[in-house]
């Protein structure tokens, strides 16, 4: 095999010039990466990670220069085995100054778990199809807001801010087809709930540029766009050709899972998540600030997919030429 | 995503979503007439139609470990032209002793079934491969220059002029006898072995290939380092020597970085993007990697832009 030119990544030479660009109105000059690896990623991994495995994750995450890394979810363990141990990663993790640790909270009594565990930051899930919210959490759409408006309640009252997620915003695996408006209308809805931030999130990674783009441009209609955030998972391929359209529309967080940790559990067999790595690597050949270091993020992805004893989903990864 | 719930069984099945999604309904199929979630391309901005050219046989199978047996790779072409697809690479006239893979050149290129308004071009390295490539039927050939020095070296042992002259005899020989000559350019976006490759470069090479009258000029991220910025950067350079439409991209997706790449080019107005089967043919610089971008992954991502990829007036019956 042929002598590479570098055992390192390939850099590009010109990033000041892409700067420029960026800075010119092309793209957001700096993107925040929100890093779903230990909560969304092990989730929907098969094998339990022990619970100092995760602790390590999350502390060599947070080493990587990440700013937000969310990192369990205080739900029932009969529902999410995975994420039984929420309490003791919650305390057990290294919490640096200028990180934030949101969580998942599906409703009070996981807030109120939440919080005496540590937490500074919580998670609500909504979703844009009556289907998958009946499926998920035997309920609808409106109920469930309801149900939230307990753990917004609280959460004002702890100054304690909150996330919302809306999920299936490009497709549902019941329902299929989303229209746009109804993931505007979700969005809105949670919004003026009190939600800081809304990640729009294609549940089953069937959205491709176009429809991203249709769908941001009713949300944006009614959620100022800083406080929008795309999830996009990677279940056809379609991924960063979705974030970079997100982007183009002035989307600047963007959330992404460490070696695309999580499959799908709606597609045998498909992957998950995007890579945080393969959104890195985007993000520096645009000359986008992420602040994130990509070697240590490459190699904490390495640490958890031998712990996993999986392969890792991240191209970037998988490429890296090891002389 | 929340919960995860217990009634899987209860999705909609995959073909169900893309029918629903994204137009792929029965072979042949027009699209439904009633707008589309994917929007007119034409109001994105993007291009209406987009060639593809399919390089699995070719660029796929030559990458891949395991030797092909010919009747497979005939079979292959044969079902792949029954696609729609407009161009399919068939196969490359260099030596068996640099590319087993291709030694059945021949065979394969007199055995195939071909579809009508299809382009099968064949890789021809020199004037002794353009030759045994018309002998053996061949109505269109390639050529591959390359924007690295290094590359064209380590590659084919000698520099980017000397591969140059190479080409412009076959170039001569082939407009002699009216056939079309497509040109490669590799490294368009980084080197294995230079590393950071100036778009000027890129753009020199290709202005050397279009002149000596290649029709169209391939321009590919042979070890898919590129991101959306350097292809922009790169594009920018290369659209002031060649005319747009004479332009395609061959991005590998070692990085995962394919589409977002692609869709950056059509953005720019590149109609004709390269990719290959299943995403056939690994890197041969970094082990364990993956290579050409997936044509099933590239045409869902136009079908949801609402950018045509079947020729009209070419559609097979």
């Amino acid at each position: 095999m042929p002598q590479c030119a570098t055992a390192a990544l390939p850099r590009d030479g010109s990033r000041g010039q892409v700067s420029a660009a960026a800075a010119a109105g092309a793209f957001p000059r700096r993107v925040k990466v929100v890093e779903v690896g230990p909560r969304d990623g092990l989730q929907n991994e098969k094998n339990i990670v022990p619970t100092p495995v995760k602790i390590n994750l999350i502390n060599m995450l947070a080493e990587t220069g990440l700013q937000v890394i969310e990192a369990t979810s205080f739900v029932s363990p009969k529902w999410v085995p995975q994420m039984a141990d929420h309490t003791e990663v919650m305390q057990g993790i290294n919490k640096l100054p200028g990180i934030s640790y949101p969580v998942l909270t599906p409703n009070l009594k996981g807030f109120q778990a939440a919080v005496a565990a540590g937490a500074k930051e919580v998670s609500i899930f909504g979703a844009a199809s009556e289907l998958f919210t009946k499926k998920n959490i035997n309920c609808s759409i409106e109920e469930s807001l309801e149900r939230f408006d307990e753990v917004m309640t609280a959460a004002k009252a702890a100054s304690i801010p909150v996330r919302g997620y809306v999920s299936c915003v490009l497709g549902c695996p019941y329902e299929g087809k989303i229209s746009a408006a109804k993931v505007a209308e979700v969005s809105k809805k949670m919004y003026s709930m009190g939600c800081y931030e809304i990640s729009l999130g294609d549940t089953i990674g069937i959205g491709t540029p176009g429809s991203m783009k249709e769908m941001l441009t009713a949300v944006m209609k009614e959620v100022p766009v800083g406080a929008l955030a795309v999830h996009c998972h990677d279940t056809y391929g379609q991924a960063l050709a979705n974030i970079l359209v997100a982007l183009q529309m002035g989307v600047s967080v963007v959330d992404a899972s460490v070696a695309g940790l999580g499959g799908c559990p709606y597609a045998q067999g498909a992957s998950g998540n995007v890579a945080t790595e393969d959104l890195v690597y985007m993000l520096n050949g645009l000359g986008i600030h992420t602040g994130v270091d990509l070697q240590k993020l490459m190699d904490t992805g390495t640490y958890i997919c031998n712990a996993l004893n999986r392969r890792t989903n991240s191209k970037v990864s998988q490429a890296s030429c090891r002389l | 995503m929340g919960t995860v719930p217990s009634a899987l069984k209860h999705c909609l099945s995959y073909q169900h979503l893309l029918k629903e999604q994204l137009w792929i309904g029965e072979p042949g199929a027009p699209p439904p007439a009633a707008p589309h979630p994917g929007q007119e391309s034409q109001a994105s901005g993007l291009p209406e139609y987009i060639k593809i050219v399919e390089v699995g046989p070719r660029d796929g199978l030559q990458n891949e470990k395991v030797i092909v047996p010919t009747d497979i790779k005939i079979e292959l072409i044969n079902r792949l032209s029954k696609t729609g697809l407009p161009a399919i690479e068939v196969t490359s006239f260099v030596s068996s002793k640099w590319v087993p893979q291709m030694a059945d050149h021949k065979e394969v290129m007199r055995g195939i079934e071909r579809q009508p308004g299809v382009q099968y071009p064949v890789l021809t390295p020199n004037l002794q491969g353009f030759h045994s490539a018309i002998a053996a039927g061949a109505t269109e050939v390639s050529v591959f220059g390359a924007a690295s020095e290094s590359f064209s070296k380590m590659n084919i042992n000698c520099s980017i002029e000397e591969s140059i002259e190479k080409f412009e005899e076959v170039a001569k020989s082939a407009r002699n006898m009216n056939i079309p000559v497509r040109g490669y350019v590799s490294c368009a976006l980084g080197c294995p072995y230079e590393g950071n490759i100036v778009p000027a470069k890129v753009a020199e090479v290709s202005k050397r290939l279009y002149s000596m009258g290649c029709y169209e000029i391939s321009l590919g991220d042979t070890i898919g380092v590129g991101t959306p910025g350097s292809m922009r950067r790169m594009l920018e350079a290369v659209m002031k020597e060649i005319p747009l439409s004479a332009l395609a991209v061959h991005c590998h997706d070692t990085y995962g970085q394919a589409l977002a790449n692609i869709l950056t080019a059509i953005q720019m107005g590149v109609t004709v993007v390269d990719s290959s089967v299943a995403g056939l043919g690994g890197c041969p610089y970094a082990k364990g990697a993956t290579g050409n971008v997936a044509t099933e992954d590239v045409i869902y991502m136009l079908n949801g832009l609402g950018v045509n990829t079947v020729d009209e007036t070419q559609r097979p019956n």
